[in-house]
């Protein structure tokens, strides 16, 4: 059995643009696993649900939010406990990095506090041990003068170092899993791999998993064990990190690889940008909510709704997808051109 | 009459019509979202009921203001009850309390819209001045504000009001100069976020000239906070109006009627007949309270935050 | 920090200079010649020729508002012309009931806003809510003398519970030490006396108080929301803190910043309701003080209460400042 199993998780939310009791569906459906020990990514761009569905993991959504399935967390499931008994989970057996250290420090109580403050919650430790601990944990996220630091209110730190902090505070209680949302995007470009190795090497060392959501596969690729991709509230596709970089079957997952830079790419290659937006309303119940912008979409994606399926012999790749990308490695460049074929007609 | 309609014209803020104002767009939606706000159509209704009375006063009220009724039956220890001529009773002169209410809201609404219109008028030229000049302009007028501002809005009417001695005009001089501050305030800051902002920047590149972008493009988009202030800034002034009265600043005249003053008369009375004070009080409560909610709800339909 | 107060008060100096230059400009403005002004109905030729010459209202300009920012300096506010005391030997003895009032209203006025406030913004959009913000308007727009006078019918006609005039019962024989009744009867160990000042506060703090409690509520609301909605919040839950020190410590401490200004900035309010609210309950404050000398056309009394009134303004919002400064790290004082 799995640390974290997500089961048909289902979001919405009251409102959108009508009034009474029109619900919007931000998440629709969604199953994945985190094993022990294992870093797994969570892929897809803004409003694909992957930081509603983190949240709804932490019952950290606002009251209003209507929330189905389940989030077994070590045999509990956690979208069913009560709020009590929850606020003893959360810090202590899963903790979480949100993505703007700017915001998501207090700015007016002391870095040391904040950290110290979990710790005495979780694992009732005196102020002065606490305060040690603190400081060794700023010293091992890399932050140097910890001590002095620790009386340091958010604003005297950079934004790299905030996000050190945040990092501190949510291993502080030594969790089980750490779920990370966008945990670098909001960080200079050359202090983004510093601190995404920096998680890599604290979970690898403490047996931590990790449930890291991201839009970037740059990030994905440098870290996780298994991948799940999700578009518009729905899973497309899930498979182990290799396989799914060496043979993405849905038009989404290798429509984003295409639009990634890739050192070991041809030189004067082009990326290839996803045409369109994604939508911000969910569109499975008329059949695949990517129709819209994929090439190879025909009728049979569109009035049917269609299943998340093992893709043929491996059992451990799921798809959502009726016209998947070829599984043939020499046949991928086909479909290259075949993108470019439609693009060229699309400028035409 | 002709002079409360007259007055009525420049500062009426109940009904910002989108063609007279110019930048359809945030006036409409402003205006469709006023109409479902239910504060703000309580606040419309006490005011637009405030408004007839004022104006209708002489078709409403069942006698002439501040005459007093011969063989009235008030005595020092008491005034008579309600009759079939007067609904409300008689007042401590001897007066229908009735006939005083109704004339009374004229009186807060000439005094009330005047100072606010002067007030404005007063602001806009200083903000106008500081916000649209700048420089050492600018410094000199927000020193004078500030110093103003440090003085409590009251007091000041009150120091003006002794200057210019008890006339109803130096009531109205007085409200107005204690509100010429926050109107110079607002319009210069309203004026300094538009000066900054592209659009202004593109006027200027096209080489229009600065009085005409003052006049042309900047007062016209900081219109919407001031009408706002302007409909808050009346239930300050009716509020006001009463409170000078009450300092016995107020217009002496007696056959004018005026609600502050029917509070201050009420006050020798409190104990055997509080009827006297609580209803002109509770007229000045209700019809600021109906410019407030009318205001606050305007504020928070022209705040494009506040825009879904 | 030292060098922050001594920027600030720098700062004040042309304020004050200015509003001198403005007083004196009114003092010229008066009707009647300055002197007359002055003196009212004390005016007698030999008086009206003192004053004259005390000062120099009779020489050029300004060798006359040199004169008279002399006297200021000194600490000459002039003397009332209705009583002939020294208008600010008369602030400094009633000075004491007014800030006493003061007080009371602001301590009515946070100890109930504040929670009022917070308990609206946490539920907003419900009913509670909905009161709040409804009664909270109609305390902003209620005239003070109103308030005060409805307060004395219900509770000198009906509900005969709380004194509705004066500071202290006349029957108690209180000892007065520092003019602060309430403090006086805890100095001097006198408990009843202490009480009865205190209870006679009630009334008149609840009356001066509610503008400030209305505009304490809707600040509270507003920032608590505000704060509400920030991701820090979310980080402390994700701690799994317990509500309560989520609620102080990460949405209190945070929303109460602004409400601290506000304070700073009620002290005109407080003051200029002060005339009216002390008037109503036969209070002997600076309010009352004023309050006569306004019927009676008393501008020395008037002039010394606005410059007093300006100088404590921008005094408390010193403090305000310097206490913004020690709770907000983020404001730095150096």
């Amino acid at each position: 059995m799995a640390l974290l199993e997500v089961r048909d998780l289902s979001i919405s939310f009251p409102g959108g643009s009508g009034r009474g009791s029109a619900l919007s569906k931000a998440v629709d459906g969604v199953s994945f696993d985190v094993e022990a020990g294992q870093v797994a990514g969570l892929v897809g761009e803004s409003g694909s649900g992957k930081s509603v569905t983190s949240l709804a993991v932490m019952g950290l959504l606002p009251h209003t939010a209507r929330v189905s399935g389940s989030a077994s967390f070590d045999g509990r499931d956690l979208l069913a406990v009560p709020e009590r008994e929850l606020e003893g989970v959360r810090g202590r057996e899963v903790a979480m990095v949100f993505q703007d250290p700017m915001t998501s420090l207090n700015p007016v109580v002391t870095v040391g506090t904040q950290i110290t403050e979990v710790l005495r919650r979780h694992t009732g430790a005196s102020r002065r041990a606490a305060r040690d601990e603190a400081g060794e944990l700023l010293a091992r996220v890399g932050i140097p003068a910890p001590v002095r630091r620790l009386r340091e209110y958010p604003h005297q730190l950079s934004g790299g170092m905030r996000q050190r902090a945040m990092i501190a505070i949510a291993l502080a209680c030594s969790p089980k899993l750490l779920i990370a949302d966008e945990p670098t995007t909001a960080l200079d470009v050359t202090i983004q791999a510093q601190v995404l190795e920096l998680m890599g090497d604290l979970v690898r060392e403490r047996g931590t998993a990790m449930l890291l959501i991201t839009h970037d596969l740059g990030v994905v690729a440098g870290l996780c064990d298994t991948v799940t991709v999700m578009y518009s509230g729905r899973v497309v596709e899930r498979a182990d990190r290799h396989e799914l970089f060496a043979r993405p079957r849905h038009r989404y997952t290798s429509g984003l690889l295409a639009s990634v830079p890739r050192l070991d790419a041809p030189r004067g290659q082009r990326l290839q940008p996803i045409p369109g937006t994604p939508r911000d309303v969910i569109g499975w119940d008329a059949g695949c909510a990517f129709a819209p912008r994929c090439s190879a979409a025909d009728d049979a994606c569109r009035g049917t709704e269609l299943p998340l399926v093992s893709d043929g012999a491996r059992d451990r790749h799921l798809l959502r997808c009726a016209h998947p990308v070829p599984d043939q490695h020499d046949q991928h460049d086909q479909h290259d051109q075949h993108d470019q074929h439609d693009q060229q007609e699309r400028s035409a | 009459m002709t002079q409360v309609s007259d007055a009525l014209g420049p500062a009426a803020p109940t009904t910002p019509d989108p063609d007279a104002v110019g930048s359809g767009g945030l006036w409409h939606s402003a205006w469709r979202r006023l109409r479902r706000n239910p504060a703000a159509i309580a606040g419309a209704a006490i005011v637009a009921l405030f408004l007839l009375v004022a104006v209708f006063a002489p078709l409403i009220a069942p006698g002439q203001p501040g005459v007093p009724l011969p063989n009235s039956g008030v005595t020092p220890s008491s005034v008579p009850g309600p009759s079939p001529g007067h609904p409300l009773g008689l007042d401590s002169p001897g007066t229908d309390l009735l006939t005083q209410l109704v004339y009374g809201a004229r009186q807060s609404l000439l005094i009330g819209v005047v100072s606010t219109a002067l007030g404005l008028a007063g602001g806009a030229v200083l903000g106008v001045l500081a916000g649209g000049l700048g420089g050492w302009v600018d410094v000199v007028v927000m020193r004078v504000v500030d110093i103003l501002l440090s003085i409590p809005s009251l007091l000041l009417a009150v120091s003006v009001a002794a200057v210019l001695g008890q006339r109803p005009v130096s009531v109205m001089i007085a409200i107005a100069v204690a509100q010429v501050p926050i109107f110079a305030r607002l319009l210069r800051g309203s004026m300094l976020a538009q000066r900054g902002s592209d659009y202004v920047l593109a006027v200027h590149s096209l080489g229009v000239r600065r009085r005409t972008v003052v006049m042309s493009h900047l007062l016209p988009n900081s219109l919407g906070p001031v009408i706002v202030q302007a409909t808050l800034t009346l239930a300050t002034a009716i509020i006001e109006v009463a409170a000078l009265s009450y300092l016995g600043l107020g217009d002496s005249n007696p056959s004018t009627a005026e609600w502050g003053r029917m509070l201050v008369n009420a006050q020798s009375r409190l104990s055997t007949d509080p009827h006297l004070a609580l209803w002109p009080g509770f007229c000045i409560a209700v019809t600021a309270l109906g410019f407030t909610l009318f205001g606050e709800a305007l504020r928070e339909a022209l705040d494009p935050k506040g825009r879904k | 920090m030292l060098s922050f107060v001594v920027r600030r008060l720098l700062l004040l100096v042309p304020v004050l200079a200015g509003l001198v230059v403005l007083l004196f400009a009114w003092l010229r403005a008066l009707p009647g010649d300055p002197a007359r002004a002055l003196l009212g109905q004390r005016a007698t030729p030999a008086s009206i020729a003192q004053v004259n010459a005390a000062y120099g209202f009779d020489q050029p300009l300004p060798v006359q508002f040199v004169t008279y920012v002399g006297k200021l300096l000194r600490g000459d506010l002039g003397s009332s012309s209705a009583t002939g005391q020294p208008v600010l030997q008369s602030f400094l003895d009633r000075f004491p009931a007014t800030i006493e009032l003061a007080l009371a209203a602001l301590v009515f006025a946070v100890a109930l806003g504040v929670p009022l406030g917070y308990a609206a913004a946490r539920r907003a959009g419900g009913a509670l809510d909905s009161l709040l913000v409804g009664g909270s308007l109609l305390g902003v727009t209620i005239p003070v003398f109103f308030l005060a006078y409805l307060l004395k019918i219900v509770f000198s006609q009906w509900l005969p519970l709380l004194p509705t005039s004066g500071r202290q019962d006349p029957r108690i024989d209180a000892t007065h030490v520092t003019g602060f009744f309430v403090l006086d009867g805890l100095l001097t160990r006198e408990w009843d006396a202490s009480l009865d000042a205190l209870v006679h506060l009630v009334l008149p703090g609840i009356a001066l108080g509610t503008i400030p409690l209305a505009i304490i509520v809707r600040i509270t609301r507003a920032s608590v929301l505000e704060v509400l909605g920030e991701d820090h919040v979310r980080t402390a839950r994700a701690k799994g803190l317990p509500r309560g020190l989520v609620s102080r410590r990460h949405v209190l401490r945070n929303a109460l910043l602004p409400v601290v200004t506000t304070i700073g900035l009620q002290t005109g309010l407080l003051f200029s309701g002060a005339v009216l609210t002390e008037s109503v309950f036969a209070i002997n404050g600076i309010g009352s003080y004023l309050f006569q000398a306004i019927s009676q056309l008393d501008y020395a009394v008037l002039q010394g209460f606005i410059l007093f009134i300006a100088l404590t303004y921008a005094l408390v919002n010193l403090v305000v400042d310097l206490l913004y400064g020690v709770i907000d790290p983020r404001v730095r004082l150096s």
